[in-house]
Order: structure tokens, then sequence, then C-alpha cells
């Protein structure tokens, strides 16, 4: 189900926190009531981190991360890069990238299959995408616009892109990315989707701008509808016990 | 998937569709994301500019106040209309106008309505077209210078006294039809006639100035201007005044007969004291009857001598020609031609005393003609100059100026004249008791004046003469058979009067001499 909130009175929800399935990063704000929404939403499931990155609190634009790993850019200094190691569980790699590019959640959109990267990203990068998000990378362009983090929102069961996408191109994205894709807005009409918005595979928050009609179809192509944490957990459980008899 | 010019290979990108984020309604992405009635219940346009506003009107002249003084002559639903509607619009600039119509309203509703059609640009680039309407009340206000007509319909702010100080006329008459002609007087408010002159009245002193220089072109005037002050606005300090000229025609008319000053003569070229005036326009043609040489003299170059003239066309006196002498030169003078002879004459009251003269006349006096002419011996001029050229006996005894038709003129005694003339709407001046104008005498002079227009087609020239639509032809043409008969107008050079009737045109004007 997604949820509408803002950070100190800015709609741009998806520029101040990073979601993944396993964990959750929000910034450091004035008050507690950013951080407190999403406790309330994921508290026991997984863990919520505030932290800054480089001193900022874009972090959600400036980092990249899946079930898998987070990679943060340069200008991450060692003692918060130390503490997102302790924070976050052991299964998650957090790696710092070397790269001119240091926005990498503007040039990065990923979930835990697939990636889609910026096209002028180094060689090496790309590698180091592959192998610490564990995830196949490609470089692509959405409506254009060469920052695919910012204009697109991924999650592993659908995906929102610029509205200005045309139909060849958002069939040719969700061939790649093997996910249903939808060319829609958020935030009342905002074109950039993955700063208006957060999400992984069973809750999305939004900014309180997006109106009624954003909120559905953003419930329908991510199927929030349904999922809940505890469903995911029986639908392994039942796979289990299968198995046993 | 098409190739394009170029050769390179390009993907068919076919616009997809989204939803408004508002309505959910599908359609084509935009700037907004919104839909158009979405886009247009959220964000008005039009908010700020104005919806109504009022107008003034003058219903007199049919002019719209544009503040604070202009007034603005425009049609109902005109192109005039609709722009100074809406220059009269604020705040207009800051969204651009596409379109601009009249909505229509009852002519006695007092209401003009526009629809406004305005494109303005809103939320990240979306560019959003909007109508709404504008009502304009329309409030009946006197302009001011229809509010001071109604106050006094009389009142004129610059006239024209126009005197000629001689004891007839004449140049009156003939310049009531030169204005009637070239409709100078077309503006004037009121036209009175006075003792020795016309006095006319104009509102505006432009048009009294035009007015005097239209007369300069015309007759030899003088003039001065003078003013007076009526109102004085201290605030503003705006001064009203009237004005007026006092114009003065030169009192040498044509037929005078003329004694010239030695200054002057000598200055025109030893031109003999006695000359004859033979055409007054803007310059005054002097003739000496025994030479047949000719001076002209402008307003300016006469009012440097001011002269008189000795003797007018009153004292005109009838001689019997008897013979004509074969001329003895013949020139031709401003158009005219004179042949200088030697004729044997005789006073019509007194036929017993034959006179030999020299006359300028030679070219159309003919044994048994009678003509006109002064009787210088016998005068009694108040003139000093001629008093002296007598006392040396170097005067002529008679001066013969034109020939007399009057025998001529007794055939046709009664019957109408083949032309008419139009008239000035002149008042006439009641006030002045004993010096008022005489009517019977006003009845003989206009004759006389008729009469010389038939007799000289040179003073025809700049006049309009009509048919008269009483006249017969068939009774000028048997009295035509006697010999010569008195001049008439030709019919050529007669307009026939534009008659609008019912129907549509009467006749038309046709002018095919001039």
């Amino acid at each position: 189900m997604a949820t509408r909130l803002q950070f100190e009175n800015n709609c741009e929800v998806g520029v101040f926190s990073k979601l993944t399935n396993a964990y959750c990063l929000v910034a450091i704000g004035g008050s507690e009531n950013f951080y407190s929404a999403f406790e309330s939403e994921l508290a026991d499931v997984i863990p919520i981190v505030k932290t800054s990155i480089g001193g900022t609190r874009i972090i959600g634009r400036l980092c990249a991360g899946n079930k898998n790993g987070l990679l943060v850019p340069h200008t991450t200094t060692d003692q918060e890069l130390q503490h997102l190691r302790n924070s976050l569980p052991d299964q998650v790699v957090v790696q710092r990238i070397e790269e001119r590019l240091s926005a990498l959640g503007n040039c990065i959109a990923c979930n835990d299959h697939v990636a889609l990267a910026h096209t002028d990203l180094d060689k090496e990068t790309e590698e180091i995408i592959a192998d610490v998000l564990g995830v196949e990378v490609f470089r692509q362009t959405i409506a254009g616009n060469i920052l695919v983090g910012s204009y697109c929102a991924l999650s592993n069961r659908g995906g929102i892109v610029h509205p200005h996408t045309s139909v060849e191109d958002l069939d040719e994205l969700s061939t790649l990315l093997q996910v249903p894709l939808v060319a829609g807005t958020v935030n009342r009409g905002s074109e950039v989707i993955a700063a208006g918005m957060t999400v992984n595979d069973w809750t999305a928050f939004c900014g309180s701008d997006t109106t009624a009609t954003e909120l559905s179809v953003i419930d329908s192509i991510f199927k929030l509808r349904e999922a809940q944490p505890s469903s995911i957990v029986d639908e392994m459980r039942k796979s289990l016990i299968d198995t046993y008899v | 998937m098409d190739q394009d010019s170029s050769g390179m290979f390009k993907v068919q990108q076919t616009i997809g569709s989204v939803v408004c984020c508002k309505c959910g309604v599908p359609m084509p992405p935009n700037a907004a994301n919104m839909c158009v009635n979405c886009l247009r219940s959220e964000v008005d346009i039009t908010e700020g500019l104005q919806k109504s506003i009022q107008i003034f009107y003058c219903p007199e002249c049919g002019c719209y106040l544009q503040p604070p003084k202009t007034w603005i002559k425009a049609q109902w639903e005109s192109r005039d209309l609709l722009s100074f509607c809406i220059k009269r619009l604020k705040n207009l600039n800051k969204v651009r106008l596409k379109n601009a119509e009249f909505v229509w309203t009852e002519p006695h509703s007092k209401r003009i309505k526009l629809k406004l059609t305005v494109q303005a640009e809103v939320l990240n680039g979306a560019v959003l077209e909007q109508s709404y309407p504008v009502e304009y009340t329309v409030r009946d206000n006197l302009c001011e210078s229809c509010s001071r007509f109604q106050a006094n319909p009389d009142q004129w702010v610059a006239s024209v006294q126009l005197r000629q100080h001689v004891s007839h006329r004449r140049s009156f008459f003939y310049l009531e039809q030169l204005i009637l002609r070239h409709d100078a007087a077309s503006r004037a408010v009121r036209i009175k006639q006075v003792h020795q002159g016309i006095d006319f009245f104009f509102g505006n002193k432009s048009h009294a100035d035009s007015f005097v220089d239209f007369l300069s072109k015309v007759v030899p005037i003088e003039y001065r201007q003078d003013k007076q002050l009526v109102s004085h606005d201290v605030k503003s300090s705006l001064y009203n005044y009237k004005y007026t000229y006092s114009v003065k025609i030169c009192p040498i008319c044509r037929e005078d007969l003329i004694c010239l000053p030695s200054k002057v003569s000598s200055s025109l070229g030893n031109l003999g004291p006695l000359v004859v005036c033979t055409k007054v326009s803007d310059r005054i043609t002097l003739l000496d009857p025994r030479t047949l040489r000719c001076a002209f003299l402008d307003a300016r170059q006469y009012w440097r001598s001011g002269f008189q003239s000795a003797l007018t066309s009153r004292q005109l006196v009838k001689y019997s020609v008897f013979y004509v002498e074969p001329p003895v030169g013949e020139a031709t003078v401003g158009g005219q031609k004179y042949a200088l002879s030697y004729v044997l004459i005789a006073r019509e009251s007194d036929i017993g005393k034959m006179l030999t003269v020299q006359t300028h006349l030679g070219h159309i006096l003919k044994t048994g003609d009678q003509a006109l002419g002064y009787d210088i011996y016998g005068a009694n001029v108040n003139d000093d100059e001629m008093a002296e050229y007598r006392l040396h006996g170097r005067l002529p005894e008679a001066i013969l100026i034109k020939k007399c038709y009057d025998k001529e003129r007794e055939r046709k005694k009664g019957k109408p004249r083949a032309f008419t003339t139009k008239k000035l709407p002149m008042e006439m001046d009641e006030s002045r008791g004993g010096r008022g104008v005489d009517p019977g005498k006003m009845e003989n002079e206009y004759e006389e004046f008729l009469r010389d227009l038939e007799e000289n087609p040179e003073l025809r020239f700049n006049i309009s003469l009509y048919k008269n639509k009483d006249y017969q032809e068939s009774d000028e043409t048997a009295s035509m058979t006697d010999g010569e008969g008195a001049p008439t107008v030709p019919i050529e050079e007669l307009l026939a009067e534009l008659e609008l009737s019912e129907e549509g045109e009467g006749d038309g004007e046709d002018d095919m001499d001039e």
C-alpha cells in the first residue's frame, strides 16, 4: 500500500530516502516525523538506518542499491561508510566507487535482478555494479534522458517511467527489465519519478502532493494491494512444507 | 521501422498515453501531465484581468472618451471601437491576446460585450488558452465641444469682418458667388450682412484663418487680427479668447476711373494719370486707355499708396456713338483684345455737342451703338490730382468704358434669364435703422450684377451658374433673328442643379465647359 508523506514540507521523498527489500536508508531531518513514518510501516521487517552521505541529506540520489549490496560515491566519508557497514545486515555489501558521475542514484536504476545505467558510466563501474549488486546491467535512455535513475522507479514487480516515453521505448525497456512498465507521473504531474517516490516489493512511499489517480496507478503497477511482507514469507513457507513432505 | 533521408535507421516513435494525474482520464502526455479540463480548473489565467469596465460616450457626436481628454469617434461594432475597448483594459499585457470579437448586445442596452481569447504559460511550460467575456457599461456624457454648443449654439470663437468702403455692393455679390463655388464659408456658424460689408462667425480660429487665406487669394485685402480674453483658467493657465479679423477689401472696383498720384504713376513707368480698372482678382489690373498699357498692383503695392478712385460706375453716363474710325493700334492685354481708335460721340442727354475722343473699345463699338463712359469734362470730382491735371488741360473730355446693351435688353424685358444663382444664408442687419440696407436698392444692384455676368465671360470663370428651370428656349430663338441680341450666358456653361428625388437621382451635374 502506498503511503503519502513529506520530508520537512518537501514532497520529494525519493531524494531523502532509499528503500530496498533488505534495508531502508533515511536522511537526518530536523524532526523525527519522516523516520517515524518509515518505522510505522517497516519496523520489524527491515532495518531503517539514518545516515548522511558526504555530509549531505540527499542520500536517495547519491547511492544506488538492492538487497545484495549498496554503492556509495567517492564523496562518502569514512565514518559514514563505517556507520553503514555497521548498521546494515551482513549480506549487504557496501562498496564505495570512484566514479566521475557521483550521483549514483540518478545514474543507476536497479532492482534485485537487473539494472539500467547512465550511458556515460565507466566500464569499471559497470563491472562493479554487476558484481556487487548481482544484476545484469543495461545502458539505456528513458524518453531521451540519460539520467535513468531519476526518471524511472523500479521494483521486482513493476516500474514507472517518464510520462513522455514512447510506446516502442516502453516495450523495449519492459523486455529488458522483464517487468511490466507504465508511463506515469508522481506528485501531481511531476516527471521526475524516482525523486518523488521510493518503492520496494511490498510498499511504496510517495510525496504528499501525489493525487489519488497517481496513487492508484502506483498501486496497480507495483502490485502493492495484495502485497504484505507476511504474504511473501507465507509463500516461501508453502514451498518449504512441500519439500518437507 | 523506416529509414529517413540521411540513411540513419530511426525507430518510429508513437506517443504513448498516460493518465491525467487528477482525473485519471487517459491523454497524451503534456508539460503539466494534466488533462486540459483539470488544468483549466486548476489554473485560471484570466485571474486579475478586468472583466467589466465603464466607458463614456457622447451621443451628440458619437465619440468615446479616452481619458483624460481625448474623444475618439467610432461606429457601433467597428474595428476602431474594438481597438479602443481593448486599449481601455488594464493588465492585458500579462497575457497574450489571441482573438477578440464582439458579442451581440441590443444597441439600446448601453452594454458592449467582448469575447477575448488569451494565452498564457502555466506550470512549467504548458501554454493554456482561455476565452472569457468582458462587459463594458456605456455611459452618456456630452463631450466638451458638444456641451459648449448646447449651452450657447451661437457661440463663436473667431469672426471675420469683411468691409469695403464703397457705395455699392457689387464686390460682395461676386464674392458671395466665389465663396459658394469654393465652399469657403461652409464652416461658418453665422453669416451676417451689415452696411458696407459682411460678417462671418466661426467656431474655430483655424477655420477663420483659412477663410481669410482664401479671401487674400481672390481679392486684394488688408487685415489685422485682434483678440479678446473671454475666460482664464488660473490653475492650468488656459486662456480662452475671441479672435476678430478686420478685413478691408481694396476700394478700387472694376470700371472705376482712377487718377494716379504722380508717385504711383512714375513707379509704374509713367502710366498716364487717368487709368481704368479692368479686372480685380488678387491683383488690380489698371489699363491706360490712351496707350493701351497695363499695370498690375497686388494688395501690398496698392496699400503702400492707397489711392482712391476718382469716378465710380455710378457716375457712368450714356453716350451715342456716331462714327468709329478704323483702329490705329491694337493690343491684347491680359487676355482681352483692345483696339485704339477715335470715335465721334455725344452724350445722350446733350446730343448736340459732339466730341471726338480716343477710346480703347475700338474692337466692339460700331456706328449707332450706345456706350457708357465717364464725362470728365462735366464731372465734379473731389480729387486734387485731377484738379491739377485739369488746370494744365491735359485731361480728355470723356472716357468710354463699356458698350451699352440697353436697347437689346428692351426686347427681353420681363422674360426670365437662362440662369439662376445660389445665395449664401445671410442674416440682414436690422439693428441700425438709417444705415440699414435698402431692399429695393439691393435688387437693382443685383440686377446690374447679373447683367455684368452676362456681358463678361471672364467674370463667370470662377462662378457656378445653374440652369433656370422656368426658362424656355423657344422665345429666345425667335428674337435672335433680329440681328445681334443681348449677350447671354451660353447654355454649355450652366450647371444643372442636383435634385435628389424619392426614386433616387434626378438630374446630375453636367459641367461640360469648365
